[in-house]
């Protein structure tokens, strides 16, 4: 049995795909002189262009133009949407076929039943992944009942496999276009990179102006969220079909179609199996989001838990999320590896023959009625509260001086600049220190995308939302870095930290607020400690891979050189894996702006609080879509000026 | 005798506006010059060639010379700028996106330097798949593969996968493939290149079993002069898609048409490859002679052990016709002359 | 349950498709009229809603025979709700007289269903030790003179104003801008989040200036006062950006979706009977916040002591 796994594509969380980031960068030589000096130039002008022209950065009106566009478009969908043929033969339609399938998958798993269902996983655990993954399946959904989450880990689990499979359905036909006609994928790159950085957050309005609450919403929210994971890892996998056999299929007379089921599928398989994977992590973890949106589910509980500051009650939950997270993740990376894997006659016989244990054993346990609730149960939820209490009595010096040290030592006085800082000037600054760092092309966006900031009519909360990101982003680097080149250097502590940096990264956002709410309470601090818990992890394995890359040869030539430890972390493999610090804080920083907009639900303010707000309050809609949009471009100029350290310091032709 | 394959003023040229150089005065220019005015890069120019039925029929020449690119537009897996090309006869460029896969199909099959295997798909069904997209039934195709493996040599090794298989073994499997569905020709791209050279001995000497056994039509891409001179009736030679010269292995290393050819076939043992007629000589008037001739297709290494035995020079003969006659004068010289390399 | 529903939809798209069109309440949930079926109740996030809604939910669930399904909403969602099915009754509604409009008169998908028996107050609280310490606090006249009593990080050198949920009825910024006073308004995000803040002002005696209301069980634990604003007279909030005068007192109601108030079942009329105190519902909502009782055990424990007051709300024949 010899495995044919293609190394994996370097994904981030989120799904996007990029390329080997080591190999990205090349440092700059030429010219660093000169673009030193530039630089410093445009600091000093720019900082005498803030201390001329600074406003008394007023507050944002609250009836922009903008938000008035926005306000008469809900009026118009909410007077038209029984009447206009849009809705009458599109989107309600639409909501309808979603709520058909939300509703089929529902009765297949509850029509299994409480044994049945758990059965089911396990067999399909065992059979797609082996026995250990199946008794992991087992463990985990025995545990819902025993947390006495049955019902709600169902719903969720309903909504993300509804979820999935759409995005699967229009996601891998997509996919394969993208890679295989040119023009659909040139079209659909932007659009993706688009959807990508949009936090889960801003699409919550829209959607429920479109599709109005419920599970359908939900569903296609997840969809939209998830979808261009899917399309960009199956694209990826069928881009990467080795030529040579496409070629030689093609020798021998294939037709287009025959090359496509024949060739490139089965090919790209493992990858599409690891696009599905993804697909499923991502829907996960929007479909506890759609909650507010009023999806059924753990997410209830987590809303719940958050209305009521039980960080307790949100613990049950939360850890319901991670399992039910860890039992997919766990079965379909399993079965994407073994898809790679060649069995033997035998082999699959006898899998065949599993398949059949299987399903007797699931019918069995269907005709087996438990009903979970009699199984015997536990909550954590008294002992975390007691803990939180303890924390909060004992620490409360702490982090109230924390707090209070960085609101008003960092993030006021950034926020005041900020905010007091005319939108032209900053509009311009973008635009000249963008295309020092990422070249034109993206510095014309960023700044596009920083003047529409001051189109809608949300300056004060977009600069007010900034700040607040550029210290998270700063405190996230700080830590993951030093968190990332630790784990490089002890890989007993890498192994040891790496199941939970899994388990973190499979959690949905929202679970982050709760600790971070009860130790900070509301405050802009919160968002800040909650989306560096967020954003941490990802940032520790992209640092610690960037650092393990740094070729050993190097290494060895360093340290013959006589090197100590601390010069060849300096001098050597911090220079070197440049590439991936520089991945990380594009990453950590979509992240970041992510969490902090969902901060608006603690106390943070700003953008996220109008985002709130605007679907909480008639009166506010119009206000909260632009702060919708307004994040989306805050999100694009973030992007755009950090993506640029990695892909144009690359070699140019 | 109507050729197998009949190549005329081919040309491909890659890059934008690639229509719009052939014909015109861009033609002309050498590769450099015409990469920096278009950007454009001419990897097959003007290439015209016969390949007559059962011949082997190899072309060489430096990497990046063209011959992948002039192997492929032969079934137009990279679409010709301009030329024409027949194969049985029939005009390849005026066909149809059908005829063509027919044509692919029970035509010509080709063999790959880097195998292009399946690797989801056991040896068996890796050898079928031609006959699968024929739409010819499970059980006959199984058949018929099986057959073709036996015939490389892999009897015993269809349920493996290509993976487990070594390189010599995966390119038999090409080789079964292309069998498989009894074409008329074969196409090699440097088929035998990634091998280690005892192995890629063995499947040199198993081509030609092949082709005495199955008698195709067979084009052969190598950048290998030896496996050129062993293995091909006759040989092209290719400069930045030029064609050099075109003919058999003696004439290209008894006469080659230019410095590039010579510089190629420097390094032959000359007295391998060269027949006495390269360098027999006029008898002197009234010379006398040994009286057993020699053909004069006998290769000088064959004619050393007779002519510095002989006391006289042997004629040289054509039948009964004599074309002249050697001694060891012209045979030390040939003997040699060629440069050996220096072992580095 | 769910696979008739999907048969039915199934079925309602092939007639839809016949008659043109799908609106936007297609495919949803029937009310459940007549037979004992599913009754969702919206649930909005404060304790007092919450207190009503349990009481409601165990007689519907344990006297009554009916499912009830839970669901955790904002106001103006759980409104959207009655359009889309997905809601069946509102069990505290704080005026919002822009949704009734939609609603209740242009939409025509939902409908009162009377008042709850509870008043509805809300106001600017202080603690009392503030009170006690600058007696002249609780005129907003002199607010600004003790604005930097309540500086915080996060009121950007102005005093803050500490709000809930962002989805609550408020003016509280209007408020602020319009009457000159120098205090940011801060978002907590949810009751428990004033709750707690209020909790540690009192016992810590910190100053807090914040957004709170009746019924409400803290006040019966702690004494907070409330902050006199410009008198309420009808209209003065008519124009919310304009707004430079104190809350009016609420008659808090019910709503309920036109659907399952036609259906007329026993469900609904429950809803309708149902009427109770501030002092029943500060009761349950301190059973539920801190005695550590679940939903349904607070609102057990308050049936077997109250029979007397809910008796009647039973619908005869049920
Ligand atoms: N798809 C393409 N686009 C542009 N240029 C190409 C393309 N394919 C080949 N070329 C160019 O055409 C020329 C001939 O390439 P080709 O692959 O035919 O050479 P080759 O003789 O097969 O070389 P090798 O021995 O390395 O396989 C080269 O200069 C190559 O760069
Ligand atoms: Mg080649």
């Amino acid at each position: 049995m010899t495995a044919t796994v293609p190394p994996p594509p370097v994904l981030q969380p989120g799904g996007r795909v990029l390329a080997a980031a080591s190999d990205t960068v090349v440092p700059a030589r030429r010219g660093r002189f000169r673009t030193r000096t530039v630089a410093a130039a445009m600091v000093v002008a720019t900082v005498v262009a803030y201390l001329l022209f600074r406003t008394d950065g007023a507050a944002d009106s609250s009836d922009a133009a903008a938000f008035r566009f926005f306000d008469s478009v809900r009026d118009w969908v909410d007077a038209n949407r029984d009447t206009s043929p849009f809705f009458l033969y599109g989107l309600n339609y639409v909501r309808l076929g979603v709520r058909l399938l939300v509703d089929a998958v529902q009765a297949a798993l509850t029509g299994l039943g409480f044994a049945g269902l758990v059965a089911a996983v396990a067999a399909i655990g065992t059979v797609l992944a082996g026995w250990r993954t199946g008794l992991l399946a087992l463990g985990g959904f025995l545990a819902f009942g025993v947390l006495g989450l049955w019902e709600q880990s169902v719903d969720t689990l309903v909504l993300t496999v509804s979820a999935v499979l759409l995005s699967v359905l229009i996601g891998v036909p997509l996919g394969i276009f993208a890679a295989r006609v040119r023009w659909v994928g040139a079209t659909l790159r932007p659009v993706l990179d688009v959807m990508q950085i949009m936090p889960t957050f801003a699409y919550l309005a829209p959607m429920t102006l479109l599709f109005l609450i419920g599970e359908p919403a939900a569903v296609i929210a997840t969809m939209i969220y998830a979808v261009p994971a899917t399309i960009r890892i199956t694209a990826l996998g069928i881009s990467e079909v080795s030529p040579t056999a496409v070629e030689a299929a093609t020798a021998l007379g294939s037709t287009r179609w025959q090359l496509l089921s024949k060739v490139r599928l089965p090919l790209a398989r493992t990858t599409i199996a690891l696009a599905v994977n993804q697909t499923i992590m991502l829907a996960l973890s929007m479909v506890v989001i759609t909650a507010l949106i009023d999806a059924p589910g753990l997410g209830q509980n987590i809303v719940n838990a958050l209305q009521r500051v039980n960080v307790g009650a949100a613990f049950d939950a939360g850890l319901a999320i991670v399992i039910l997270a860890v039992v997919l993740d766990r079965i379909t990376t399993n079965a994407a590896r073994r898809t790679g894997v060649h069995r033997s006659r035998r082999q699959r016989q006898a899998r065949w023959i599993f398949v059949g244990a299987g399903v007797v054993v699931v019918a069995a346990a269907a005709l087996v009625s438990i009903d979970p609730e009699n199984v015997p149960g536990y909550s954590f939820a008294a002992p975390v509260n007691d803990l939180v209490g303890w924390i909060e009595l004992h620490w409360y010096d702490v982090t109230e001086g924390l707090k209070n040290g960085i609101s008003a030592g960092v993030l006021d006085p950034l926020e005041t600049v900020l905010v007091t800082t005319p939108w032209w000037l900053f509009v311009v600054a973008v635009a000249a220190f963008g295309t020092l760092i990422s070249g034109w092309r993206a510095a014309l966006i960023a700044a596009l995308a920083a003047a529409g900031l001051a189109g809608l009519g949300l300056w004060q909360h977009s600069m007010q939302t900034l700040a607040t990101v550029l210290v998270a982003i700063v405190l996230t680097m700080a830590i993951g870095v030093a968190l990332g080149v630790f784990c490089a250097r002890h890989d007993r502590l890498a192994t040891g930290v790496r199941p939970l940096l899994d388990a973190a990264q499979t959690m949905p956002s929202f679970v982050y607020l709760l600790p971070a709410v009860a130790l900070f309470g509301a405050s802009r601090f919160t968002a800040i400690v909650a989306a560096v818990i967020f954003a941490v992890p990802p940032v520790v394995r992209l640092v610690e891979r960037g650092l393990r890359d740094v070729p050993p040869t190097v290494v060895e030539a360093a340290l013959s050189a006589g090197s100590t430890p601390r010069q060849l972390l300096w001098k050597v493999q911090l220079p070197m894996a440049r590439g991936g610090l520089l991945l990380a804080a594009n990453q950590g920083i979509v992240m970041v702006l992510a969490m902090v907009v969902v901060g608006g639900l603690v106390g943070a303010g700003a953008l996220g609080y109008d985002v709130v707000a605007g679907f909480s309050q008639r009166e506010l809609f119009g206000k909260g879509l632009a702060a919708g949009l307004a994040i989306v471009l805050l999100g694009i100029l973030l992007d755009r000026l950090t993506q640029g350290f990695h892909t144009s310091k690359g070699p140019r032709r | 005798m109507t050729p197998m394959i009949a190549v005329a003023d081919l040309w491909k040229v890659f890059g934008a506006r690639a229509d719009r150089i052939v014909g015109t005065p861009l033609a002309e220019l050498s590769p450099a010059e015409l990469r920096g005015r278009t950007g454009c890069v001419a990897a097959v120019r003007d290439v015209s060639f016969d390949v007559r039925p059962g011949e082997v029929f190899v072309v060489m020449g430096l990497s990046g010379s063209g011959k992948s690119t002039l192997v492929r537009c032969l079934t137009r897996l990279i679409e010709p700028t301009s030329g024409e090309i027949s194969i049985g006869g029939e005009s390849v460029r005026a066909m149809g996106p059908k005829r063509l896969r027919e044509l692919r199909r029970r035509q010509v099959a080709m063999v790959f330097q880097h195998f292009g295997l399946l690797p989801h798909r056991q040896v068996l069904d890796n050898v079928a798949y031609g006959l699968e997209i024929q739409g010819v039934p499970r059980a006959e195709r199984h058949r018929r593969a099986s057959e073709t493996l036996a015939l490389v040599g892999l009897e015993g090794q269809e349920r493996q996968f290509p993976d487990q298989l070594s390189g010599g073994m995966q390119q038999r499997v090409g080789l079964a493939r292309a069998l498989a569905t009894d074409p008329e020709v074969l196409l090699f791209d440097e088929p035998f290149s990634a091998l280690d050279p005892l192995i890629r001995r063995d499947m040199q000497d198993e081509v030609r079993r092949l082709h005495a056994e199955v008698g195709k039509t067979l084009v052969f891409i190598t950048h290998d002069l030896a496996e050129a001179l062993t293995l091909g009736d006759r040989i092209a030679v290719l400069r930045d898609g030029e064609l050099v010269q075109v003919g058999t292995p003696e004439e290209l290393v008894g006469a080659p048409a230019d410095s590039y050819v010579a510089d190629f076939v420097r390094d032959v043992p000359r007295s391998d490859v060269l027949t006495l007629r390269w360098i027999m000589r006029d008898p002197a008037p009234g010379e006398l002679c040994e009286t057993e001739p020699l053909s004069h297709r006998t290769v000088i290494r064959d004619a050393v052990h007779r002519v510095l035995r002989a006391d006289r020079p042997i004629p040289v003969v054509d039948g009964h016709e004599q074309l002249g006659v050697i001694d060891a004068d012209q045979l030390l010289p040939a003997l040699i002359s060629h440069h050996r390399q220096v072992p580095a | 349950m769910r696979t008739l529903r999907t048969a039915a939809a199934a079925a309602l798209i092939v007639s839809l498709t016949a008659c043109g069109g799908a609106t936007s309440g297609a495919g949803e949930d029937e009310p459940s009229a007549g037979a004992k079926g599913t009754v969702n109740l919206a649930i909005n996030p404060w304790v007092g809603y919450e207190a009503n809604a349990a009481v409601i939910a165990y007689l519907l669930e344990k006297k009554m025979g009916y499912t009830v399904e839970k669901k955790e909403l904002k106001e103006e969602i759980a409104w959207q709700g009655f359009e889309t099915g997905e809601v069946d009754t509102i069990v505290e509604n704080w005026g919002h007289p822009d949704l009734k409009k939609t609603y209740i008169e242009d939409k025509k998908v939902a409908v009162e269903v009377g008042p709850t028996g509870n008043q509805g107050v809300i106001g600017w609280y202080v603690p009392q030790w503030m009170v006690d310490k600058y007696p002249d606090i609780t005129d907003w006249k002199n607010l600004n003179k003790y604005a930097d009593l309540f500086k915080t990080s996060e009121s950007k050198g102005k005093g803050q104003f500490l709000a809930g949920d962002p989805s609550f009825v408020t003016n509280d910024e209007a408020l602020v801008t319009n009457l000159k006073l120098h205090y940011t308004v801060v978002y907590s995000g949810s009751e428990a989040a004033i709750i707690k803040a209020a909790q540690q002002a009192a016992a810590q005696t910190k100053p807090l200036l914040f957004y709170f209301y009746e019924p409400q069980w803290l006040f019966a634990k702690e004494k907070y006062v409330r902050v006199k604003l410009p008198e309420y007279k009808d209209g003065c909030d008519a124009d919310p950006k304009k707004v430079a005068c104190d809350y009016p007192d609420y008659v808090l109601d019910k709503i309920a979706s036109k659907k399952f108030a036609d259906g007329n079942s026993t469900a609904y009329q429950l809803v309708k009977n149902f009427k109770w105190t501030n002092d029943d519902q500060n009761l349950v909502s301190d059973y539920i916040t801190n005695q550590g009782m679940s939903d349904e055990q607070a609102a057990e424990k308050w049936v077997n002591e109250h029979e007397a007051t809910w008796k009647p709300w039973i619908p005869a024949g049920s």
